[in-house]
């Protein structure tokens, strides 16, 4: 198709063929070619309702397409269900804090490290028999900075401490594509380097596909290799950081005042 | 020992295992020590309660899925075991065919509803398990040659359970040690290891995922787990369990009916059992079967003993009748759940956290 053809043996780890999604009418995310190779930290950035959640929940699978494909190595994955592309290494933290409430922290972490375990389904072991997974579990705690608050259910914690909760649980599954929405979104200055080292971390591990959704501009500045900007559902800018952040159409859709027709001359 | 005998999941209360400790001497102790059938009928019923309650809470307190189609896998298991008993006599064959075969149909219909209806919403869920516990009753009725109608069927069970079987006769503890007895503590025996496995089963990896698609559904799917097969696996344990309760509640009674099994009736004693209890934790079926079966047996003598007392008073003397039992035991209902939200083994478990948080 229009892509640019693959060669031999080598894919994109994430790949989206014209994806588009529309709610009654209006294309939220609206044909969206993109590649996204390993070892790279791509930022996704677009005033709100731009459609990056949306492109967030079409590849891993919270919503389904209207039209398009989405790849992973080279594998098409558009029909999985979100709990398959969650195995086969996709993993995603949500801008909406999306945790188990009731559920102490250390065992939110703790199902993540399970999911991804041989013995996630075994009913008759205790689950404290299995101290691989809570060892596990706890590191990615310490990382966190939550070891203090364990037992503690998700609920009761602050929203800055649920931030990263949200991201140790990406953290724990362990994918090979981590997907962040606005990880540091509503967070006191002091608690957003913590996250954004979570990020550094797993970008030095070297082979990990990272998109980050984004505003703060001096945050993709040190971590993003690229830069895709996003507005009404379309992708009006892709590159590296420099290049994009010194374009006008980028800082007038990144600032939210890009007006369609402008937009539209400039493709 | 204890604590890996209960998968580590304590009762977290000393109230709570004061009452539970309390309960099972007195269920150890009551065919010699007290002797008579009604006593050990009450604790038979509890027993078996505590099974069905339990399996029940699997799903709603553990799982967040509401069914309506409980009562039906009870009723299968004690249809299957009493109509293989009338058919065949009274054999352990017979109670083993009956029991399998209803177990295996309680699989069969926990998985067809399941993967029909789970993927939608809980609600909808719920009204299919209505519908097919419904439509199961009407079949039972229409098929009355077979399963006796309204009626219900009287069968025999082999001669080891029954009163004529003496052990120990009368006069060696006052009381006759015979089938019966036998029967009492073996019907004990299995619904303790059952609730001894689904407190296993609730504190295994599987059961925490269980908890987790309570608590949030769609994270759980992100995390990848297949939300749609843990619901189904779950509901045909529960279906199965519910078929053993059914399946010893009718070697017990020697009978099987629709009021004791099919009915709506029962389906709403399990709900208010695991209400009063407390959802989502099982030592609440036991503490909720336990007051739900003393209440039951004894409200209704309690009240008779008060009514001529008051038979004078205008007004009092109508509501406090013994023919208005099921009035304040709906009222017990009402305050309890009140005042209970998280019913009494959650109450009592928050309060001894809270005391404990206290002392530190
Ligand atoms: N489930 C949905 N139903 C209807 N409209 C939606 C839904 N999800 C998103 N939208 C719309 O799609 C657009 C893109 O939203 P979103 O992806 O959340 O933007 P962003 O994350 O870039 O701020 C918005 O106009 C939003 O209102
Ligand atoms: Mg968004």
């Amino acid at each position: 198709m229009d892509s640019a053809p693959n060669i031999a043996d080598h894919y994109p780890v994430i790949e989206t063929k014209g994806l588009s999604v529309s709610f009654g009418g209006h294309l939220a995310v609206s044909d969206v070619s993109c590649c996204f190779e390993e070892g790279t930290l791509t930022a996704i950035v677009g005033p709100n309702g731009a459609g990056k959640t949306t492109y967030f929940n079409l590849i891993s699978g919270q919503l389904k397409s209207t039209s398009g494909q989405v790849f992973l190595n080279g594998e098409e994955i558009t029909q999985y269900p979100v709990a398959r592309r969650a195995q086969c290494g996709i993993g995603r933290a949500f801008q909406l804090t999306n945790l188990f409430p009731e559920l102490s922290v250390q065992e939110n972490i703790r199902l993540a490290v399970q999911s991804m375990a041989k013995t996630r389904d075994s009913f008759l072991t205790l689950w404290s028999s299995h101290k691989d997974l809570i060892v596990k579990a706890d590191h990615f705690l310490e990382l966190a900075g939550l070891e203090q608050y364990a037992k503690a259910n998700a609920s009761t914690l602050s929203h800055g401490n649920q931030r990263k909760l949200e991201v140790a649980i990406l953290m724990a599954l362990e994918p090979r594509v981590y997907m962040f929405d606005e990880p540091t979104a509503g967070m006191s200055v002091d608690e957003v380097p913590i996250v954004l080292d979570l990020i550094k971390r797993v970008k030095s591990e070297g082979n990990k596909t990272i998109l980050l959704v984004e505003h703060k501009l001096d945050v993709i500045r040190s971590l993003a290799d690229r830069i895709v900007v996003l507005n009404n559902g379309e992708v009006v800018a892709d590159g590296d950081p420099t290049t994009v952040m010194a374009s006008d159409i980028v800082r007038e859709a990144y600032l939210g005042r890009a007006r369609q027709d402008r937009v539209g001359t400039a493709k | 020992m204890i604590s890996s005998l209960l998968s580590e999941d304590l009762p977290r209360s000393r109230i709570v295992a004061f009452t539970l400790i309390l309960l099972l001497m007195a269920m150890l102790a009551a065919p010699v020590a007290i002797g008579g059938l009604t006593i050990m009928s009450v604790f038979v019923k509890i027993a078996i309660f505590v099974v069905l309650v339990g399996s029940f809470d699997l799903l709603l307190g553990y799982t967040g899925m509401i069914s309506f189609a409980h009562t039906m896998y009870f009723g299968i298991g004690a249809y299957g075991t009493g109509i293989a008993l009338k058919s065949m006599g009274a054999s352990w064959e017979a109670i083993a065919i009956g029991f399998l075969a209803g177990a295996f149909l309680s699989f069969v219909i926990a998985v067809a509803v399941g993967l029909f209806s789970m993927r939608t919403k809980t609600i909808f869920f719920a009204m299919i398990t209505l519908a097919v516990a419904n439509a199961f009753a009407v079949l039972v009725n229409q098929f009355y040659t077979i399963t006796g109608g309204h009626d219900g069927l009287i069968f025999q069970i082999p001669r080891v359970l029954k009163p004529a079987f003496v052990i120990i006769p009368r006069d060696v503890f006052g009381v006759p040690i015979n089938g019966t007895t036998l029967s009492y503590y073996a019907i004990l025996l299995i619904c303790g290891l059952l609730f001894l496995l689904m407190l296993r089963i609730v504190n295994s990896p599987f059961g925490r995922v269980l908890q987790a698609i309570r608590e949030n559904e769609l994270r759980a799917e992100a995390l990848g787990f297949n939300v749609l097969r843990h619901r189904v696996v779950v509901s045909c344990i529960a279906a199965v369990l519910a078929c053993v309760a059914g399946a010893l509640n009718a070697l017990w009674l020697r009978f099987v009916g629709p009021e004791v099994t099919l009915d709506l009736q029962v389906m709403l004693d399990v709900l208010l059992i695991v209400v009063i209890g407390g959802m989502g934790t099982l030592y609440g079926a036991i503490i909720g079967a336990g007051v739900f079966v003393f209440a039951e047996t004894y409200l209704q003598g309690a009240i008779a003993y008060i009514a001529p007392m008051i038979a004078e008073v205008p007004v009092v003397s109508v509501v406090i009748h013994p023919d208005r039992w099921v009035f304040w035991l709906g009222i017990l209902f009402v305050v309890s759940v009140y005042y209970f939200p998280e019913g009494i083994v959650g109450r009592l478990r928050n309060r001894a956290a809270e005391l404990a948080n206290i002392k530190k």
